[in-house]
């Protein structure tokens, strides 16, 4: 091989610091264990950082009556039934202790009048239940397990990707990267490994998500043998940001609704009447998604084609305060710097446009819901980067808590696992497969027609924007699984120049493999699923199926390379908690 | 769409030097300086090293400085700027440049684990499964909010004269992280006594309050009135004020 690679041995790897990876790595840590938390970003930056309305917990602070059946009873009815039961029992019942720990460890909730946690109401949740920071919840939590595990003394290995994962036998053993700032390789060996990578948002073209969500997780299991669930649900956030284009699709809290934004039309109309007259803008986030959709199809959109959503001079949910421009900068301050800022909009005053934008993948890695291990022995998966637990459609405010739940149980799975097994080796032929992989970029670029990775990036963006989005139908969903295999065709030509040191392009290269595979998941998947529900809509099948709510749909490796999707049987709910959902 | 199109000088180079790249760019409404730095990376220069993750002011992964002026650089519109001028987009000057505009901000994670964590009560430590409520007002914790705002963008680091012009960074750890003691200070359930560390360690004294880091926090946090001068304050107490000199003589505090 022609560069070298340095070796790291632990007992258990994380790869991912946001929520899920940090938590993960606290509670290997705090067993004794040896861990790595390896990630693609300095250590802070990830994803959570962009929560913005909350952890969902049954506290009972504000509403007392709250209870974990009544949080696992809105998460199913969120999840149109189609959420592993069991993970959503789990994390109904684990959500409040971990929000109260993170209060152990630093973090500071904005409190309510008796000095408690503080809880706002959110979509689809029928209590007042979000934990809260202002609108930098996210923050919050990133930032508090970041101290509690730099004081535990967790080493951190920032700005370095994962490549592929290394089995010995049928058990993973380590995973191959590279360092972002010296292109050099590294190999780490390990026991157990947490995948905590997040989600898949930049295969679309309007997004939340930011660079690094290029689905690495999903397909560092895949390849390596586990199975992926559900790749069909994809959370379209109801509020992005529509104009200036430059901001196109950052996201607008759902906190503005929580604390009384109204939805209108470009008539005036509070339009979700029509849609959700009960819960209406806190309905859940798949349909007040759709609803804009439709009134902007409808020619019923604002002058940037979306919808207005108000905040100023409106009434909070209770009825009982005001949101003059104070409580608006006081509840709502990044939103508030977010439009003066970058669209030189007062919301104290004004009201926002708003249409939806790519958010959250529901699907991802299939896992054990108590212990979060893969099919794979020895690798677990947590947060957005698992499936099974929001089902069709996820809660606003539920993957904060997820990232806490899954992250500590699978954290302790993976010390478990450890333990129990024995050493592993790293077999170099795999590592050189591995690095000739990454090397061969800087070959093919120096060949006369190889192609841009970001053309490809650029054109896949516009396919799954404009057809494997919002609402989806049978051709077009069969032409854009024809029209990924031909980018993937092209993706296997893609070359980089220059050096090996922070090279951007480099990195797209081997990140554009990712999001096509995942976005082959997704479109086949939903090509697959003749019915609507949740974050999947078919303009050619609108209603529910009950067949299809009987089963998940499973994709997985053929040994000869190609993509498998099959259909399984959802798991029997027990009696006890049937009659919750009752 | 209209046809504007911007310049940009750019500095491209490593930790030995580089030198500035010019680039046009084509301008879209409410663009900002990230959007046309991936403009380049996606249409003239795919090697262009630009740190950066939330595109929303949210992260801080993407400062740099702007026409000398150390921004993030995903809220800096082009429309505050003269087009008619070239835009010259660089480096934090602070720190060691790895490649083109990412700077290595390593010290920053070095200093920060020096800190003495968040040290609660010890018989409140939470056991597995059953972590009661804790009861303090929003009145306490206001101030110690205003610090946890903080995206650790390091721009009031970078700007930081002690850190800046005299590289003084084995003496004094920075706006960023008094903001951090201050922060954890500041907590009402906090017990650990950091105040000889704030003094001895971190340096609190250098800081001769230019408030420049509090004029660029993009989180608008009042670093030196809020955080600086209360640390400040808080040394001078123990160290100098004579009765808390003798009850140091004799032995009860550090």
């Amino acid at each position: 091989m022609s560069h070298p690679y340095e070796v790291k041995e632990y007992d258990v790897i994380v790869i991912g610091a946001g929520g899920a990876g940090l938590r993960a790595a606290i509670e290997v840590s705090s067993t004794g264990l040896n861990v790595a938390l390896v990630c693609k970003s300095l250590l802070g930056k990830a994803h959570t950082v962009m929560a913005e309305g909350g952890a969902a917990a049954a506290l009972g602070n504000v509403d007392k009556h709250d209870s974990w059946q009544i949080h696992f009873k809105d998460t199913m009815s969120g999840g149109k039934y189609m959420n592993h039961w069991r993970m959503a029992q789990l994390h109904a019942q684990e959500a409040a202790d971990r929000v109260r720990e993170l209060e152990r460890w630093g973090a500071v909730f904005d409190r309510t009048k008796e000095g408690k946690i503080n809880q706002r109401p959110f979509g689809g949740h029928t209590c007042r239940r979000l934990a809260h920071v202002g609108d930098r919840t996210g923050l919050e939590l990133i930032r508090t397990l970041q101290d509690r595990g730099v004081h535990m003394g967790i080493d951190v290995f920032m700005e370095c990707t994962i490549t592929r994962l290394l089995k010995d036998g049928e058990r993973v053993s380590g995973a191959f990267g590279y360092w972002r700032e010296s292109g050099r390789f590294i190999v780490f060996k390990a026991k157990a490994i947490v995948l905590a990578t997040g989600g898949i948002g930049k295969a679309w073209k309007v997004t939340s998500n930011s660079w690094e969500y290029t689905g690495d997780g999903q397909v560092l299991a895949y390849d390596a043998g586990a199975e992926l669930i559900d790749s069909e649900f994809v959370q379209f956030h109801p509020t992005g940001m529509v104009w200036p284009p430059g901001v196109k699709g950052l996201l607008i809290t759902e906190a503005v609704r929580g604390e009384g934004g109204l939805l209108t039309n470009s008539e005036g109309e509070r339009f979700m009447e029509k849609y959700d007259p009960a819960r209406m803008e806190l309905s859940t986030r798949d349909i007040v998604a759709k609803a804009i959709n439709r009134e902007v199809k409808e020619g019923r959109g604002t002058p940037h084609g979306g919808a207005f959503l108000t905040i100023a001079g409106t009434k909070t949910r209770d009825g009982l305060e005001q949101n003059t421009p104070e409580r608006i900068k006081k509840k709502l301050p990044s939103m508030y710097h977010q439009f003066k800022e970058l669209a030189d909009v007062d919301i104290t005053k004004e009201p926002m446009e708003v249409g939806p934008t790519c958010h959250y993948t529901m699907g991802g890695v299939k896992v054990d819901p108590e212990s979060q291990m893969t099919k794979v022995p020895g690798l677990y998966a947590a947060g957005e980067v698992s499936g099974g637990m929001h089902g069709a459609n996820r809660l606003g405010g539920n993957s904060l808590s997820d990232l806490l739940v899954f992250g500590r149980r699978a954290g302790l799975s993976a010390v478990e696992f450890a333990n129990a097994n024995g050493s592993v080796s790293i077999n170099d032929d795999d590592v050189r497969d591995a690095a000739k992989e990454m090397e061969a970029y800087f070959e093919r670029g120096e060949q006369a027609g190889c192609e841009n990775p970001y053309e490809i990036h650029r054109e896949l963006q516009e396919l799954m924007q404009s057809k494997v989005g919002i609402v989806r139908v049978q051709q077009e969903l069969e032409s854009a699984v024809g029209e990924i295999r031909q980018l993937q065709e092209r993706a296997n030509n893609v070359g980089i120049t220059g050096s090996r040191q922070f090279n951007p392009g480099w990195h797209l290269c081997r990140d554009l493999k990712n999001l096509l595979t995942v976005s082959e998941a997704v479109a086949r998947a939903a090509l697959a699923r003749n019915e609507s529900r949740g974050g999947h809509t078919r303009e050619d099948y609108p209603e529910y199926d009950p067949y299809w709510e009987s089963v998940n749909s499973i994709v997985l490796k053929n040994a000869d390379g190609s993509m498998h999707l099959e259909h399984r049987a959802k798991p029997e709910m027990p009696e006890d908690l049937q009659k919750l959902l009752k | 769409m209209s046809a504007k199109e911007a310049t940009f000088i750019v500095f491209r180079g490593g930790p030995d030097g580089g030198t500035d790249i010019q680039y046009k760019v084509p301008v879209e409404e409410g663009m900002v300086v990230l959007d046309a730095m991936h403009s380049i990376q996606g249409f003239q220069d795919p090697e262009l090293a630009v740190r950066w993750n939330c595109k929303a002011a949210k992260c801080g992964s993407c400062s740099a400085e702007v026409n000398g002026k150390p921004s993030l650089m995903c809220k800096t519109r082009l429309d505050d700027y003269d087009l008619s001028q070239p835009i010259r987009v660089s480096p934090l000057k602070t720190f060691p440049v790895i490649k083109d505009l990412v700077t290595d901000v390593s010290w920053n994670y070095e200093v920060n684990k020096r800190i003495k964590g968040f040290t609660p009560p010890p018989e409140t430590d939470p056991k597995l499964g059953d972590v009661k409520n804790w009861t303090y007002y929003q009145e306490d914790v206001d101030r110690a909010q205003e610090f946890r705002k903080c995206i650790e963008c390091f721009l009031c680091q970078n700007v930081c004269h002690v850190l800046r012009n005299h590289d003084q960074k084995s003496q004094f750890y920075g706006p960023r992280f008094m903001v951090r003691l201050a922060q954890l200070e500041m907590h009402p359930m906090d017990q650990a006594d950091r105040i000889p560390f704030i003094k001895e360690e971190a340096g609190v004294e250098l800081c001769n309050i230019t408030k420049c880091c509090t004029e660029v926090c993009p989180e608008e946090i009042h670093i030196t009135d809020n955080a600086i001068i209360p640390l400040k304050e808080r040394v001078v107490d123990r160290y100098y004020d004579p009765l808390f000199w003798l009850i140091r003589k004799l032995g009860f505090i550090k």
